[in-house]
This record gives structure tokens, sequence and C-alpha cells, in this order.
């Protein structure tokens, strides 16, 4: 069906695990879509241009530039965010209470992109190197930290994480 | 920063894409991951009146195994081709290249067919594609198979013409040695240089990116230790290197000799 320039279409996200409805123009990127049609103002944007990285969200569960993609592409997507990462309110994940601990973050203005991206690589790579960490955090810009930080709360928060789910 | 008004269809097969490509002119563009298309669109550098989303076309997402070929269909994400086991054994050059396409982030959408498509001059996959002596399979009223020298015309141009749309590229399986290497400023950001290597017996081949418009291509018969830093030197000052705010002339023809060297050994050590 071809969704004209003019109209509002309907769109249905799975956000954070919660099925959403609500309608975008075509042109309408994904990161505005999450910040302005369903006010979930976690996620940055930055550049628009997909260099920074600050808009990184799962898409289907994997990392992407919510700037982009269109709202309308995402149709019957899960989308993951920053705001779905603590597990409770008041309570912060593992990696990032690492971040918090570790200094990872000042501004604060790239943040979610980045937790985003590190919480997929540790699902998928519980015990990622030094290198492979470095790798991931090159999909994203950070003018604060000098990204040493990042890469040890990372760190930390692997090993916190295996040390969980071995106890466990 | 924000992409001019246009329509968005789902093509349900690719003569539904290629019949609204023909019905719309000049102005309806393919999306596909959009990693590179999407970010055009945010600065208004191209301004479709349609854009036809292929991702969702049956059968587009498989690779597959054809004639000697890895056959790479246009909804196939660059992520999903880095992640088949076979990669390595079936095309080593694009499984030392993927990793160097972007970033973890934009390969999760980005395909291989877009990167052909977008023609950048220093992106990996059009390179390791003119290294192999690949072909792009081009769909519009008819199909036709186009090498992919053919194919590439310019500076982010194609030989396609309107109406027509990527369906597949394929790289051949070769048996000989093949190395990929590229220098850039951070990991992910475009090739400075990037050069890809293929020998087989004593003959070499030796492909260029992010110099010229387009891959540049050199094959020498044999090449032996005492020819290589002349033929690499040779091949430097034959390019048109340029400087630009990234990196002069100089250090480019540089890099493609050390560059050029290293894959020509790596590439000879795995034959």
């Amino acid at each position: 069906m071809r969704l004209t320039a003019a109209q509002r279409h309907k769109v249905s996200i799975t956000l954070n695990g919660q099925t959403v409805t609500a309608e975008a123009e075509p042109r309408l990127l994904l990161s505005d879509f999450l910040r302005q049609t369903l006010a979930a103002r976690g996620t940055h944007v930055g550049c628009e241009h997909g260099v920074c990285g600050a808009c990184t969200v799962l898409i289907d569960g994997a990392p992407a530039r919510s700037c982009l993609t269109l709202a309308v592409q995402a149709d019957g997507c899960r989308v993951d965010t920053v705001e779905g990462l603590a597990p409770a309110t008041g309570r912060l994940s593992a990696l990032q209470a690492a971040f918090q601990r570790h200094h990872a973050l000042q501004c604060g203005f790239c943040t979610p992109g980045i937790l985003m991206s590190m919480d997929h690589l540790l699902a998928h790579d519980p015990t990622p190197d030094e290198a492979r960490i470095r790798e991931v955090l090159s999909g994203h810009l950070c003018r604060c930290t000098g990204y040493h930080p990042i890469i040890a709360a990372v760190t930390e928060a692997a090993a916190r994480i295996q040390a969980e789910t071995n106890h466990a | 920063m924000k992409p001019a008004a246009f329509d968005y269809i789902r093509a349900r097969s690719l003569d539904e894409a290629t019949a609204l490509l023909r019905a719309e002119g000049g102005d309806a563009r393919i999306l596909a991951g959009g990693q590179s298309l999407m970010a055009m669109i945010n600065m208004r550098l191209v301004r479709p009146t349609l854009l036809i989303d292929v991702m969702q076309v049956p059968d587009a997402a498989t690779p597959r195994l054809e004639g000697g070929a890895l056959v790479v269909p246009l909804g196939t994400r660059q992520a999903a081709v880095l992640a088949r086991p076979t990669l390595a054994a079936e095309v080593p050059l694009l499984a030392q290249a993927l990793p160097w396409v972007g970033h973890v982030q934009t390969r999760a959408r980005g395909t291989v067919c877009g990167s052909v498509a977008h023609a950048d001059p220093s992106a990996e996959i059009p390179l390791v594609l003119a290294a192999l002596g690949g072909a792009v399979h081009i769909r519009g009223r008819k199909r036709r198979i186009v090498p992919v020298a053919e194919f590439l015309t310019g500076m982010m141009q194609t030989a396609l013409t309107d109406g027509e749309l990527i369906e597949a590229v394929s790289f051949p399986c070769h048996t000989g040695g093949q190395a990929f290497a590229e220098y850039g400023r951070r990991h992910g950001d475009f090739a400075l240089v990037a050069v890809a290597a293929v020998v087989s017996g004593p003959a070499v081949r030796l492909a260029v990116g992010g110099v010229n418009d387009t891959p540049a291509l050199r094959d020498w018969p044999a090449l032996d230790e005492a020819q290589i830093d002349d033929a690499l030197n040779d091949l430097a000052w034959s390019l048109e290197a340029r400087t630009d705010l990234h990196a002069t002339a100089r250090l480019r023809r540089d890099l493609v000799r050390r560059l050029g060297r290293h894959v020509i050994e790596r590439a000879r050590a795995c034959a």
C-alpha cells in the first residue's frame, strides 16, 4: 500500500515490550517518532546523518541508528531504547551502574546510544575483550570522556554480570 | 536535517518495485538498509518523490552459491553476510573486508547491494567486487548482468538507468590467495586508501579504493621480489591521487605502495 507524503499513517511498534500505535508521515524519522510522537525522550538526536551514534536503538534486537530509519520502516518491529534498560524504577542495570561508578558519562548526550550498543554487545558476547569493546564503541562519538572510562565501565559490567550468572 | 516529503511503499515483489520505478520516472528511489540513502535524504542531497522499500521482498535476504559465485540479493544485510559461517571459505576477501564497512550499528541495517548502488569511491564492498571480477545483476523491464568494472561509472555514479534496480551482486569464489587492508583516521571512517590483492599462481591483481573515483585495478602476470616496489610505485603514480582535507596526494600514494606490498605478501602467504 502506498503511504502518501501529506498524510499520517498508522505505525505500530513494540517499544520496550509494549505495543504502541501512533501516526506518522512517511518522512518522519524513527528518532523523532520516538521522541516527539511517543514522548520517549531517552533516545537522543545528534548529527541526524548516522555518524554520531547518539540515537542508536535496537530494532528487532540489532543496534541501529534511529535517525537513518523511517518510522514507517519500523512498523511491525520491536524497538528497544534506553528507557527499557533499568530493571525497575529507581534501579539501574549492571551496565548503567558501572557507567555511573566509572564516570563513563559527563554531559550524557551520547550515553543512551552507547548503552544500547553495549547492552547488545554484552547480551551476545558476555566476555568481550577490550578490542571488541573498542570496535563497538567506534560507532559512537563522545566529546567528554575520552572513552577510557566507558571501556572500563563495560569491562566491569561484563565481569559483574558473569559473576552473577555463575552465582545463580 | 529532516527529510523533505515523499511517498513510501513496501514492495511485495521485484516486479512491483520495477513497475513503480517506471511509473514514477526518475524521482523514485529504492530503499534497502538506508545507511547511505537516508543520510543523503536527511541532508536533502536527494529528494525522491517515492521511496520503494524492498526489504520485505520474499527471498531477498538469503545469499546463495550459484555458478561458482556467492550471489547476494538486494535485501541481504551486511551483518548477515558477515555472520555466514562459510564466508571465509567461499569469499575470503569479503570476509576480511566486511568488518571494515562502517560500524556494527550500520552493518546491522546496511545491505551489500545498497553499498554497490551507492558507489562511494572509498567503499569496501564495491572494491572487493571489482578485485574479484564480480558482477551486478540488474533488473528493469528485462534482466541484465553487468561486470562491476562497467557498472561503476564514476564517483557515486553507476550504469543503472531509470526503471532499473540491483537485484543481486555476485562474488566469484576463487581458489587463490586474497587479502584486504585499509587505512583511515579511525575505524569505521571512510578509507583514505583501501587495497585488495588476489593472487593466482604467479599472477597478481591489486585493486585500490579511495584514490580514484572508482576502484582502480592493476594486473601483473608475475611479480617477483625485485619488481614489486617499482611496480607498486608505477601504480601509485598512475592513479589520480588528490590532496584534500583528509590526506595529501603524497600520503595516498605512499599508502598504495605500503598497503599494496602488505596485501600482496599476505595473499601469497595464504595462496
